[in-house]
This record gives structure tokens, C-alpha cells and sequence, in this order.
């Protein structure tokens, strides 16, 4: 029992009935999910949408928060890349990499072949996908139900989850160090530069805990 | 569907694809084992860190209304049961999830 299919159904049941309070049909709210798929991405675009903002600053408001991607994906991709699988899987499947599917195959691919952890990233991300689509169409039609406590509830559980699972990948120095850093100097970055608080607390904090990690393996 | 939620949701979605994008095309030359990929693996992990703490700390949408107090004894709590329970998932976040709503119609 450790279904990672509970947590991600709860961010996108809030993020289903968020979506139709704004206004969205369900099948927008669908759509939503299907191209983004990156819960704090849909969440700006939700804010940008009520205060009206523009298309430019839409693409630039979603662009800060989602640009952890980038070194998700160069931290994830060579563990996965194999010369005998085709280019196109990786760039068809890079849609995929989210939190929780990135988390779940960080601590997994070492039980798996090389040659066969692209298929079995794609089995993940295909999995989580759904659970997060169908996620959507529940909280798109539960919301009526779901009073403002209940959707207090769904809101924590994305950070906990995440939390733990963070905390679990503490094996090394290096992760174990930019956890903690980053837990601290995003937050305090926050007060300098709300919007880009995560990118440059994040690389601060990763970029120590690099160098520590390093120095301390000589 | 109405035109403009549509381009709202394409902007977003090219601007979230976007970086997952060009991290693919970094990872072609990147090798498992350099020194760039640690520390590209130690950004990923700290900016993850930031993200979280962040929407802890400092929350935006339905938790913005609990008290910061309240947060944070929960993800305290939420902490110990994840060790105490041999690190299983379920448990910290239903606890989490069903705390709050209470605490939150009590206060």
C-alpha cells in the first residue's frame, strides 16, 4: 500500500473543481490536464486567468514556475536513454516528467535493465496521467459537493506527499543536503523575489550541495 | 470550448512542454556519470525543495486561509508517521488531508 495514485488524485480533484469554478467547461478542464500536466503550471494559470493577466505574462508567470522541469529532466533523461531505442520516445515522453512520476522512477531505475526503462517511464507516466485526468473530471463534477474545508484538506496533500517522498530519496550527501537547503533558501528567497524565489533558491541551495557533495567525496 | 481558454491552456502547456523540451535535448550530450549531471540531479532536487516549502510556507489558493501554526504542526506530524509507518505514502497524506479539514471547520 504506498499508491502515489491517491496523492495526485487529490491535486487534480482540486484542480478539476478549481477549473470550473473559473469557468471552464469539462471539457477544457480535460484538456487542461491532458497538454499541461504540471500541477503548479495550472495553478499560476488559473490566478493569471482571475486577475486577468495577459497572454504574455500567462507564458512568462508559467514559464518560471515550471522551469524546475529543465533540470528534472536532464537529471532523469541519461538514466533512461539507451542506443537502442528510438529519439522520438524520449522526446514523446518527456511530457511526462511531473513530480510524482519523476520521483517514483528516481528510486526505482536501478531495479530496471537500461534498454527497458524508457518503456517502463512511459508505463509510469502513462499511469500517473490517467490518474491525474481522471482526477479532473471528479473534482470538475464533485465541486458542487466539495465544501471549502474539504478543499482545504485536498490542498495539503500535495505537499506532504511530496515532502515524504523527498525525504525518502535522502540517501546520499548531495540530495540529502539540497532537500534541506532548498526547503530553507526557497522560502527565504520568497522575500527578495516572489516570482523567482524557487529558481534561485533552488539553484543556490543545489549548487552547495553540489560542491559539498563533491569536496566531500575526495 | 471558448477561444480564448483554449489559447489560454496552449500557452500554458507549450510553456510547460518547453522545458521539459530542451532538458531532452541537454540530456543527448549529458552523461550519467559526469559532474554535470550530479549537479544538474542536486538543482533538481533543491528547486523541488524550494517549490514545496514554498507552497507550504507561503501558499497560494484554498490554503492560504489556515493558519500557519495549524500547517506546520501538520507537516511535523505528517513526518513522524511517514517514519513511524516504514515510509509509506498513504498514511502521512490521508492524515494530513482529514486534520486539516477538521481543524479548519473547528477554528
Amino acid at each position: 500500500m504506498d499508491s502515489p495514485a491517491i496523492a495526485l488524485g487529490c491535486c487534480f480533484i482540486a484542480i478539476g473543481s478549481l477549473l470550473k469554478n473559473l469557468g471552464f467547461s469539462i471539457q477544457e478542464s480535460i484538456f487542461s490536464t491532458l497538454l499541461t500536466y504540471a500541477l503548479p503550471g495550472s495553478l499560476v494559470m488559473a490566478e493569471s486567468l482571475l486577475v486577468g493577466a495577459s497572454l504574455v505574462n500567462i507564458f512568462l508567470a508559467v514559464w518560471l514556475v515550471n522551469a524546475r522541469l529543465y533540470p528534472m529532466t536532464v537529471s532523469l533523461m541519461p538514466l533512461l536513454m539507451h542506443e537502442s531505442q528510438p529519439r522520438w520516445k524520449y522526446y514523446l515522453s518527456c511530457h511526462f516528467i511531473a513530480v510524482s512520476a519523476w520521483l517514483i522512477m528516481k528510486s526505482n531505475h536501478e531495479k530496471i535493465k537500461k534498454e527497458n526503462r524508457i518503456d517502463f517511464w512511459i508505463g509510469i507516466g502513462t499511469a500517473t496521467w490517467s490518474v491525474a485526468i481522471i482526477g479532473t473530471i471528479i473534482g470538475f463534477i464533485s465541486s458542487d459537493y466539495l465544501n471549502k474545508d474539504m478543499m482545504i484538506g485536498l490542498a495539503i496533500v500535495n505537499p506532504v506527499y511530496f515532502m515524504c517522498m523527498m525525504v525518502g530519496a535522502m540517501k546520499t550527501i548531495q540530495v540529502t543536503l539540497s532537500v534541506i537547503l532548498g526547503a530553507i533558501l526557497g522560502p527565504l528567497f520568497f522575500f527578495i523575489t516572489p516570482e523567482w524565489s524557487i529558481l534561485f533558491g533552488g539553484f543556490t541551495a543545489g549548487t552547495i550541495a553540489f560542491f559539498v557533495g563533491e569536496l566531500n567525496d575526495k | 470550448m471558448t477561444s480564448s481558454i483554449v489559447i489560454v491552456i496552449l500557452v500554458t502547456s507549450f510553456a510547460t512542454y518547453l522545458s521539459r523540451f530542451l532538458g531532452v535535448v541537454s540530456s543527448e550530450s549529458i552523461k550519467e556519470t559526469s559532474k554535470l549531471f550530479r549537479w544538474f540531479n542536486c538543482l533538481a532536487y533543491s528547486t523541488l525543495a524550494a517549490l514545496i516549502a514554498r507552497t507550504i510556507i507561503f501558499p497560494a489558493g484554498a490554503l492560504m486561509e489556515t493558519d500557519y501554526f495549524i500547517r506546520f504542526i501538520i507537516i511535523l506530524v505528517s513526518l513522524i508517521i511517514f517514519f513511524l509507518s516504514k515510509k509509506n505514502l498513504v498514511y502521512p497524506t490521508v492524515f494530513s488531508a482529514v486534520i486539516l479539514s477538521l481543524l479548519n471547520s473547528f477554528y
